[in-house]
């Protein structure tokens, strides 16, 4: 195995390797504009330029293999000096509209320019102008004159989405990123170009002009858009409510793991956020009167429900869970229906549409946690939903539980009205209104998942961790302690104060979740079982074993 | 060092205290009688070239400004009379009462895209320390309008909102080189009058 020597120090690497992987085995870390470790390697940008002794002019790190015996100088006055005049170059034609571009505050050229740049411009030329805002896609907007020409987009449509949209036309100051004719930036992974893109040039159209990056915090968190549980950053601005039109969560950003979604996450999943921050939250415990809704509190609410159960024979009782809900939900739920022997139980329902599904990130299963409905017990076949509303509809039910579902997403909507009306008590939890809330005598409301402490177990059985961005909004609480609180009156005594309780009650109780905790679980999950080897065995050919895991510059 | 061993140190005349407040009263009582009398004379018409005490007779006559003196904010204009303002944040990124709140848009022509929707200052939270004005890379917030007196009922009262900022014209005269008793400018306009 090739010795190289990077300013002073020396390490023993793969062949094959390049100088810039190299360098950052040892911490160093070079600029970089077209290399990005998930993509192919061009050697566009010329930024990372680096001496290497022997040879006669500074060379390209991210296209340089390393040979046995190379000697690099990163901070050499040669390789600085390169470097800035790479730099220089690349901003002759920029028209640094920071004050206005999306990009600044997390913006390579900004970022580069203090760390290497800090020259006078000889620029006395007119810049050379191109289209400020051309409209790519569905989510995305192009600046040409901010493109470096880095290829990143390009290579990202090539061989990630293998959409092929993008190309660079024309040459010299005139080259400019457009999409091919005909075509737009219309794919399921189009907004990851946004991602990578080192520069302002690509923006996302919904959070364009929305909010400043600085003003946002960004939260470790999963995307609940379907079961492959993609690692995403939650960014939230909650001191400046006039932004964002006042939306806490503003967007959603991939964050990397080797073993789940590496750097990219899909359109649908990144806007899986909205539902957090709409009208339709229900955020005060309701109960109907009549026609009428009437707010109230928790304790009346609470109170009413539980009486409602307790004059209720428990055959009677029906309980619909959801692969919506958190594994320390589904833990404190199965724990609530056990002890009150509840044995009409539901939890998944089968999609009225086949979902859009890919063999890449996108599952089938549009669900995040119905792996982790299985560990805990429920059903997960949605025949055990049909019978439920069949029952439900010949009268056999005199309380039923929903928890978050939207019944006629899955059941002729006039079935679902006829069955529920049959329901003498049909309680609603859950974090949005919807057409089976409408029905519902009582409606809990349910903390949405950016307001969530939990986990997910997501398709492979590996299980991640959801932090809590925000808090709830109004009234609204997490399940586990919406069905703590139901359970006190019944009897049902659930002692756990924090979801890490539940979590460390759940670990101890159910053997499928043996030896984790939060703290194992840690930003990039816990894989379970027989997976483990194998999804180790891929990582290890993937990736090089260090890597920033920065979400944004991969 | 004690900071107050710059100063000059105390006679024994001085240190014995209450002489020296005599003294103070002393000075005061000669203005006082000055003024007095010069007035008197002044009133019966026998004088008119010596001043009297100096005070301006709030609110027809004002105290000249600086030219740096900080007045209520406004928002600059392009040619074409629409605002410089970039909405890009950087004034109420800097604003240290945070009292700034704008709501950024697209602008139709895209050679700009970007400006304010809404442009709020809190004046009542404002502590006019100007870097604002240091922060905005467009020049589109100055606070040379002149207007001093911007006292309102309500909090509410207090918010100037973006129209507000962009009717507001610099009061130029209102600034003297020098601020010199002679110079004497008409009223500023008032809030409620600009
Ligand atoms: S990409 Fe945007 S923030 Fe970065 S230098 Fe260009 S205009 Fe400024
Ligand atoms: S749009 Fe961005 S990612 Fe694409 S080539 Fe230009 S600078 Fe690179
Ligand atoms: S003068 Fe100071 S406090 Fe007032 S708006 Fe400007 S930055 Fe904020
Ligand atoms: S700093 Fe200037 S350009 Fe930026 S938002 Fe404030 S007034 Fe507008
Ligand atoms: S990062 Fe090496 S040439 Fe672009």
């Amino acid at each position: 195995m090739p010795n190289i020597t990077i300013d002073g120090k020396t390490v023993e690497v793969e062949p094959g390797t390049t100088v810039i992987q190299a360098a950052e085995k040892l911490g160093i870390e070079l600029p970089r504009y077209c290399y990005h470790p998930g993509l192919s390697i061009v050697g566009q940008c010329r930024i990372c330029l680096v001496e290497i002794e022997k040879m006669p002019k500074p060379q390209v790190a991210c296209y340089t293999p390393v040979t046995d015996g190379m000697v690099v100088h990163t901070q050499s006055e040669k390789a600085l000096r390169a470097r800035k005049d790479v730099l220089e170059m690349l901003l002759v034609n920029h028209p640094l509209d920071c004050p206005v571009c999306d990009q600044a505050g997390e913006c390579w050229l900004q970022e580069y320019y203090m760390r290497i740049g800090q020259y006078d411009s000889k620029m006395i030329e007119d810049k050379v102008k191109k289209n400020k805002a051309l409209d790519l896609g569905p989510h995305v907007m192009l600046d040409q004159e901010r493109c470096i020409l880095c290829t990143r987009c390009v290579r990202f449509c090539d061989e990630i989405s293998k959409s092929h949209e993008l190309g660079i036309f024309n040459r010299g100051d005139h080259a400019e990123l457009a999409p091919h004719p005909g075509k737009r930036l219309d794919n399921l992974y189009s907004v990851n170009t946004v991602d990578i893109c080192p520069v302002g040039a690509l923006t996302e159209k919904d959070f364009r002009f929305e909010a400043r990056v600085w003003y946002l915090e960004a939260t470790n968190s999963i995307c609940p858009g379907c079961s492959t549980g993609c690692n995403i950053a939650v960014h939230t601005n909650t001191e400046r409510t006039h932004h964002a039109q006042g939306r806490r969560v503003v967007r959603l950003k991939p964050r990397y793991n080797p073993e789940v979604n590496q750097w990219w996450m899909c359109d649908l999943g990144r806007y899986s956020f909205k539902s957090a921050d709409d009208p339709s939250r229900l955020t005060v415990p309701m109960l109907r009167q009549g026609e009428q809704w009437i707010e109230t509190s928790w304790e009346v609410a609470i109170e009413a429900v539980a009486q409602k159960i307790k004059s209720t024979a428990a055959d009677r009782v029906g309980l619909w869970a959801s692969p919506q809900l958190t594994n320390e939900d589904l833990f404190v739920l199965k724990k609530f229906a056990g002890r009150l022997g509840l044995t009409r139980v539901a939890a998944a329902l089968a999609p009225l549409e086949k979902p859009v599904s890919d063999n890449f990130l996108i599952k089938e299963d549009h669900n995040p946690n119905t792996r982790g409905l299985g560990l805990a017990g429920f059903p997960v076949e949605t025949k055990a939903s049909a019978d439920l509303l069949q029952q439900a509809a010949d009268g056999k039910l005199a309380v039923l539980l929903i928890f978050s579902h939207d019944l006629s997403q899955s059941f002729a909507a006039d079935a679902v009205t006829s069955a529920l009306a049959k329901v003498p008590t049909v309680i609603f939890i859950g974090p949005n209104r919807n057409a089976t809330s409408a029905a519902a005598h009582f409606i809990l409301p349910a903390a949405a998942w950016p307001e969530l402490d939990g986990t997910f177990t997501n398709f492979a059985e590996r299980v991640q961790r959801l932090r809590r961005a925000v808090a709830p909004l109004g009234d609204a609480r997490p399940v586990w302690q919406i069905v703590k609180l139901l359970g006190k009156p019944l009897g049902v005594i659930l002692p756990y104060l924090e979801s890490e309780d539940v979590f460390a009650a759940l670990a101890r109780e159910n053997s499928a979740f043996a030896g984790m905790s939060y703290a194992t679980i840690g930003d990039l999950g816990h894989q379970r079982g027989e997976e483990a080897a194998a999804v180790k065995a891929r990582r290890l050919n993937q990736v090089p074993d260090k890597l920033r895991i920065i979400p944004i510059f991969g | 060092m004690n900071v107050h061993d710059k100063y000059k140190p105390l006679t024994f005349w001085e240190r014995t205290y209450l002489p020296r407040i005599w003294d103070g009263l002393v000075l005061t009582m000669r203005h006082f009688f000055f003024n007095l009398w010069h007035f008197f004379l002044a009133s019966i018409g026998v004088q008119r070239e010596w001043k009297g005490a100096v005070t301006y007779q709030y609110p027809e006559v004002r105290r000249p400004i600086w030219p740096r003196l900080r007045t209520l904010h406004r928002l600059t204009k392009r040619e074409d009379g629409t605002p410089r303002c970039v909405a890009c944040m950087m004034c109420e990124t800097v604003c240290p009462a945070k009292c700034i709140y704008i709501v950024a848009g697209e602008r139709p022509e895209k050679q700009i895209e970007k400006y304010p929707l809404q442009f709020d200052i809190d004046l009542g939270k404002c502590v006019f320390c100007g870097y604002c004005v240091e922060a905005c890379p467009e020049d589109a917030i100055r606070m040379d309008t002149g207007i001093l007196e911007f006292a309102a009922y309500g909090r509410n009262g207090m918010l100037l909102t973006k129209e507000m900022l962009l009717s507001f014209v610099p009061k130029k005269e209102h600034y003297t080189a020098r601020p010199d008793l002679e110079a004497r400018p008409a009223p500023a306009p008032r809030l409620s009058e600009a």
